[in-house]
């Protein structure tokens, strides 16, 4: 992908964190995916928070995933005027289920958009697009 | 304590201008005002409640409030994107209701044609700068029509719905606009016309969308007992619903939209069912948020939407008129449409629709809009008006 080839030309919007979200980010630097699992109630979370949005409990744990889930749902983008987005037209936006039991936005890479199906298998792919950011792709599981 | 009968619409004014680049919103709220209350047989003096989705200033509705020189005893800046204003009227009926306040002006204005990108969230999702889901989403490119394009993904891949029958909606929508003279779009289409537009998210083609205009509307609301001497027809308000899906934290189900919990809401304060309602008002933003609105509300099962849309059944001729001025697919969208859903009803349950007025007999009408996104995060609200 382009991002990767020139890192300094990155142009699609980057996150922000706070306190709440920085262990997620510094994780994802890591290579490494995190989840929420409440120490009270057992409700598994995603985005992270401070507090367990099942029962309002300040225990909440991070628990890191196996990287592995199946594409809930998707769609292949072909219009976007979002600078950085309209230049890798046409993209692949999915709600992908971890095995962990949560689901989260991403981008599905490294295969034809029109191979992407609902429910194929796929896993976590780290995506170092500047050297403060690593986002969360998936791309069909191998 | 039931809403039911206790307020009623009682002026409406859709602004027929589609591309406004002379004009402020502010001035076409107050066109609207003008018009509405007029409608009416009442004047700006007689408002004492203002119902607005903020917009214009950052400080709700004081800036209106400011413009139109009103010194509101009551107001309500409710905004859950499109459906607000459907919230409004369900608000406004329960502060009449309460005495709260007498006269309640509900407005909109946006001009996103002549003024692009004006009042245009930055989050793509759904979300605002600074919400806290924008970090794991903008990231990833979400866009208004993706969100729904993945909602409709899914509902074809469990149900079988199909292009064709939501193609469908689009079709009908614009039949109604080819009679409505102040619609953008007004030269008839069939459904391989949607099939053959470009795609613009798999599987959501451009006839698929609503359009983009510039405009806006005001409806006038008051009580019961006073809409009995104004110039028009009361339209009471029978009951309503409201609610909201996002992400749930993780464990969203993209086909249990907020509609279904509206839709109960307003079935069981007002004790009528489906087959009590006589046309629809749904929120078009997209073909997909129609059927789905329409499973939820019950005309239909879920999963059976696309074949129930499909044979000419909502036309305005048809057993059961759906977006009978043309929808925000063809006729109006300057970003939040839900007041003409308000207004449009009104108009049909008043027998004012010129020649898209629906050909059977109208005793009642829903209005049910989504706000926000399918497919991210979303709002329903749900009202039944009656003539009667």
């Amino acid at each position: 992908m382009a991002e990767e080839k020139d890192k300094k030309a990155y142009q699609k919007p980057l996150p922000s964190w706070d306190e709440e979200s920085r262990p997620f980010w510094e994780a994802t630097k890591r290579h490494e995916l995190y989840v929420q699992r409440c120490r009270d109630c057992g409700f598994v979370q995603f985005q992270p928070r401070a507090v367990c949005v099942g029962c309002l409990s300040p225990n909440v744990q991070w628990v890191r995933s196996g990287g592995r889930g199946k594409i809930y749902t998707f769609t292949v983008t072909h219009q976007n005027p979002v600078r950085g987005f309209r230049e890798s037209l046409p993209y692949v936006v999915a709600h992908v289920e971890l095995e962990e039991g949560v689901k989260l936005l991403t981008n599905i890479v490294d295969c034809k958009p029109e191979e992407v199906k609902i429910g194929m298998p796929v896993e976590v792919v780290f995506a170092d697009v500047t050297p403060e950011v690593t986002l969360v792709h998936f791309r069909p599981a191998r | 304590m039931s809403l039911k009968k206790k307020a009623a619409i009682v002026g409406v004014y859709e602004h027929p201008t589609r591309f406004a680049p002379s004009k402020t919103t502010y001035q076409i709220i107050a066109e609207s005002a003008r018009e509405a209350l007029a409608d009416a047989g009442l004047t700006i003096k007689d408002v004492d409640g203002l119902f607005n989705a903020g917009g214009g200033g950052l400080i709700g509705s004081l800036a209106l409030a400011d413009y139109l020189n009103l010194n509101p005893s009551y107001t309500d800046t409710t905004n859950y994107g499109g459906s607000s204003f459907v919230g409004h009227c369900a608000h406004a009926a329960a502060a009449i209701a309460a005495g709260l306040c007498n006269v309640a002006l509900i407005c909109y204005s946006a001009t996103p044609v002549s003024t692009p990108m004006a009042g245009i969230g930055g989050g793509g999702g759904g979300g605002m700068v600074g919400d806290p889901s924008v970090p794991f989403e903008q990231p990833y490119g979400p866009t208004i029509i993706n969100g729904y394009a993945m909602t409709a993904q899914l509902h074809m891949h469990e149900y079988g719905t199909t292009s064709e029958q939501l193609a469908e909606i689009a079709v009908t929508t614009r039949l109604h606009a080819s009679l409505n003279p102040n619609a953008k779009y007004r030269d008839l289409i069939t459904v391989e016309d949607v099939l053959k537009s470009r795609v613009i998210s798999t599987p959501l083609h451009l006839l698929d969308c609503c359009v983009v205009s510039d405009g806006g509307g005001a409806v006038v609301m008051t009580s019961a007992e006073r809409a009995r001497d104004l110039r028009k027809k009361p339209i009471y308000v029978l009951g309503s619903g409201e609610a909201m899906r996002h992400a749930a934290a993780g464990h969203r189900d993209l086909l249990d939209i907020a509609t279904n919990d509206s839709a109960r809401q307003v079935y069981q304060r007002t004790g009528l069912t489906p087959k009590d309602i006589d046309m629809a008002m749904i929120y078009d933003s997209f073909t997909i948020t129609v059927l789905m609105q329409l499973e939820a509300l019950g005309f239909c099962k879920r999963g059976e939407g696309g074949a129930w849309v499909s044979g000419g059944r909502l036309r305005y001729d048809g057993e059961f008129p759906l977006n009978t001025d043309g929808g925000g697919l063809s006729s109006n969208h300057p970003g939040m449409r839900g007041i003409f859903l308000l207004i449009e009803a009104t108009r049909q349950l008043r027998g004012e629709g010129g020649p898209r007025q629906a050909k059977k007999p109208l005793r009642t009408a829903i209005a049910s809009g989504i706000g926000g996104i399918l497919g991210y995060r979303h709002a329903a609200a749900t009202v039944i008006l009656s003539n009667e």
